[in-house]
């Protein structure tokens, strides 16, 4: 036992705030309640709904409506018939690639926009830069919701409806002011030094961001990219609108509105779609998660 | 490099293209150009196309003519007597909606956060099973929700049940007030992991030195938490829970994906009505003028962000750049 005065009898447990620099001055015990414990249950929580997910698409159809006789948290012989179903004898895999191409194109269209745009904000400094990056902050603030009406008519008028084009021009405009904002943070991390030698040395300011601030900022290009990426996914109200034939849907609407029917059976296949409609994502963020603190970390910084 | 384009200036008077080339606002000028381009086609002219929607009684299929504040007196200024109400019901549900989410929201997300901060076994793992409800596309996740509050079969009635806390099913999303504390739980869920990350990104800028001072001046951890932690991490509070008051406030597809708006219209969000207006009935004019309606709460939440910013600039003892 340590020095146990020191944290005064007033101390909530529930807020425990040591970094590790002091946390050897708490005991075993006393983390366990302040810790574990609620971080236990929160994750729980957080983690139960896709766990369900997961247990309903495999999950045989009998079991899922019989409660009583089988216990519904856990599963006896699981089934793939819902996601054979929903491979083979659905359209998904054409939803699933409308969903991949539209967000990887936006992201792409995106991300080259916002490197240029980072860079001239924080490296160039033109006459009036401080006004362009508040612009695309506020641009941020903007939500779809207010935009797709207008949005819908100026589609329809340039003759883009329902076609997975339309998407990639509209996503954009979500996607830019995040990564910009995340980049220009990036940015700003890496010494103007390097610069100024290869402007001496003759460089243009092309040749400058293409060969040494890109190469310098590829961990925040692919947070950025990352971060884009999950934005496309995961739209839903531009891809409602703007998309009605069957086969241009992306998975998120053909999801609501294609597997939607009186159906008593249809959870397993719905639960099928939604899992591997997120697996793709869960994936990929598994992997980079640590880089994803990092950058919004240095992101915060600024 | 004998014919640099620096020197070709320094010579004599630079020809327009070297202008272009090389004067720095022009620079700037084509860098900016691609983001300017896609944000100004789709996002400012829409912007303001949506306003003068608005006045206009635009149907899909058929450009409107301007009538005025026809579509904001149908909505239910107080003395019209055309109004249905509903868009008032929307408002109520809206504010509401974000209120409860976004306290819940901020307090558990902050409290996530701080425990993230700790030196835990398996940090990465943990992270990454946070992130998940963040990462799972929230159409997708919200299908699950409707399962999980399934009038039947859901688990949550079925434990319960088998609990003896209750006789018979909860009807979640078949009566109003339940329909909306389901939906607002979901969005809590949804929305707790990316508050919690990029607030836990927020501490980790915190020194520890800072931490090591005051425990050995005897702070508690409450006074620690009241008076390092939680001025440290204002600012980035202030830009996260301007977002996510933005965001719910304008949230369509929990909803849509839940209930459509239903039971008798107690989940109706303005941009649930406004779709349902614009696009399902046809009334582009009506559903924009619900639409531009959000627009005096998001300049609020704007405000409220802006200042947030400028005192972390003031806080930080330095000028924007």
């Amino acid at each position: 036992m340590t020095d146990q005065s020191l944290p005064a009898p007033g101390t909530r447990p529930g807020i425990t705030d040591s970094s590790e620099g002091m946390a050897y001055l708490d005991t075993l015990p006393r983390r366990l309640v302040s810790v574990y414990l609620p971080l236990f249950v929160i994750i729980i929580v957080l983690m139960f709904p896709f766990y369900w997910m997961v247990l309903t698409a495999i999950k045989p159809d009998e079991q899922l409506i019989d409660m009583d006789t089988y216990n519904p948290f856990f599963v006896v012989s699981p089934t793939l018939k819902h996601i054979n179903k929903l491979l083979f004898e659905t359209q998904y895999p054409l939803w699933l690639w409308n969903t991949m191409y539209v967000s990887v194109v936006a992201t792409a269209l995106a991300l080259f926009a916002s490197v240029l745009a980072a860079y001239a904000l924080v490296r160039i400094r033109f006459r009036g830069a401080q006004w362009v990056g508040a612009a695309i902050f506020l641009a941020y603030l903007v939500p779809p919701s207010i935009l797709f009406i207008p949005l819908a008519t100026i589609i329809q008028a340039y003759g883009l409806f329902d076609t997975p084009l339309s998407l990639v021009l509209v996503y954009p405009t979500i996607l830019i002011p995040f990564s910009t904002w995340l980049l220009m943070g990036y940015f700003k991390t890496i010494p103007y030094e390097l610069e100024e030698c290869a402007l001496i040395d003759g460089a243009s300011r092309w040749q400058i961001l293409t060969k040494i601030i890109l190469p310098l900022a590829i961990p925040g290009i692919i947070s950025a990219s990352i971060f884009s990426l999950t934005l496309c996914w995961n739209e839903f109200i531009y891809a409602l609108t703007f998309l009605s034939s069957t086969q241009n849907k992306t998975v998120p609407v053909a999801i609501v509105s294609e597997f939607v029917d009186g159906d008593i059976y249809r959870w397993g296949s719905l639960m099928a779609g939604a899992l591997v409609g997120s697996l793709p994502l869960v994936i990929l963020y598994s992997f980079f998660v640590e880089h994803y603190v990092s950058a919004m970390t240095g992101a915060v910084k600024e | 490099m004998t014919d640099s384009t620096a020197g070709r200036i320094a010579r004599g008077r630079p020809s327009a293209w070297d202008r272009l080339r090389i004067n720095r606002n022009w620079l700037g000028f084509w860098f900016m150009v691609p983001a300017g381009i896609i944000l100004l086609a789709f996002l400012a002219y829409p912007l303001g196309k949506g306003v003068w929607l608005s006045f206009t009684d635009a149907k899909i299929g058929r450009d409107g003519t301007f009538i005025g504040l026809e579509n904001y007196e149908w909505l239910g200024v107080p003395w019209s007597s055309d109004s249905d109400g509903v868009f008032w019901q929307s408002v109520f549900n809206t504010l509401v909606y974000t209120g409860f989410a976004s306290v819940v929201k901020f307090v558990v997300g902050l409290y996530l956060a701080l425990l993230l901060n700790q030196n835990l076994p398996f940090k990465a793992l943990i992270r990454s099973i946070v992130l998940i409800p963040f990462v799972v596309p929230t159409v997708l996740s919200a299908i699950a929700f409707w399962w999980l509050f399934d009038s039947q079969f859901s688990i949550i009635s079925w434990s319960l049940r088998q609990m003896g806390v209750i006789q018979t099913n909860i009807n979640f999303l078949g009566d109003p007030n339940n329909a909306r504390a389901s939906v607002i739980f979901a969005n809590i869920w949804r929305g707790v992991p990316f508050i919690a990350i990029t607030l836990l990104a927020g501490l980790q800028t915190v020194s520890p030195s800072l931490y090591e001072a005051a425990t050995l001046d005897g702070a508690s951890k409450w006074q620690i938490f009241r008076h390092i932690t939680f001025p440290l991490l204002t600012p980035i509070i202030a830009v996260v829970m301007t977002f996510s008051v933005l965001f719910t406030f304008t949230d369509f597809q929990l909803i849509w994906a839940m209930t459509r708006g239903g039971p008798v219209n107690s989940t109706h969000l303005m941009a649930t009505l406004s779709y349902q207006r614009a696009i399902l009935a046809g009334n582009l004019g009506e559903g924009a003028a619900i639409a531009t309606a959000m627009v005096p709460f998001l300049l609020f939440a704007i405000m409220v962000s802006w200042f947030g910013l400028q005192r972390r600039k003031w806080q930080q003892g330095g000028s924007d750049d």
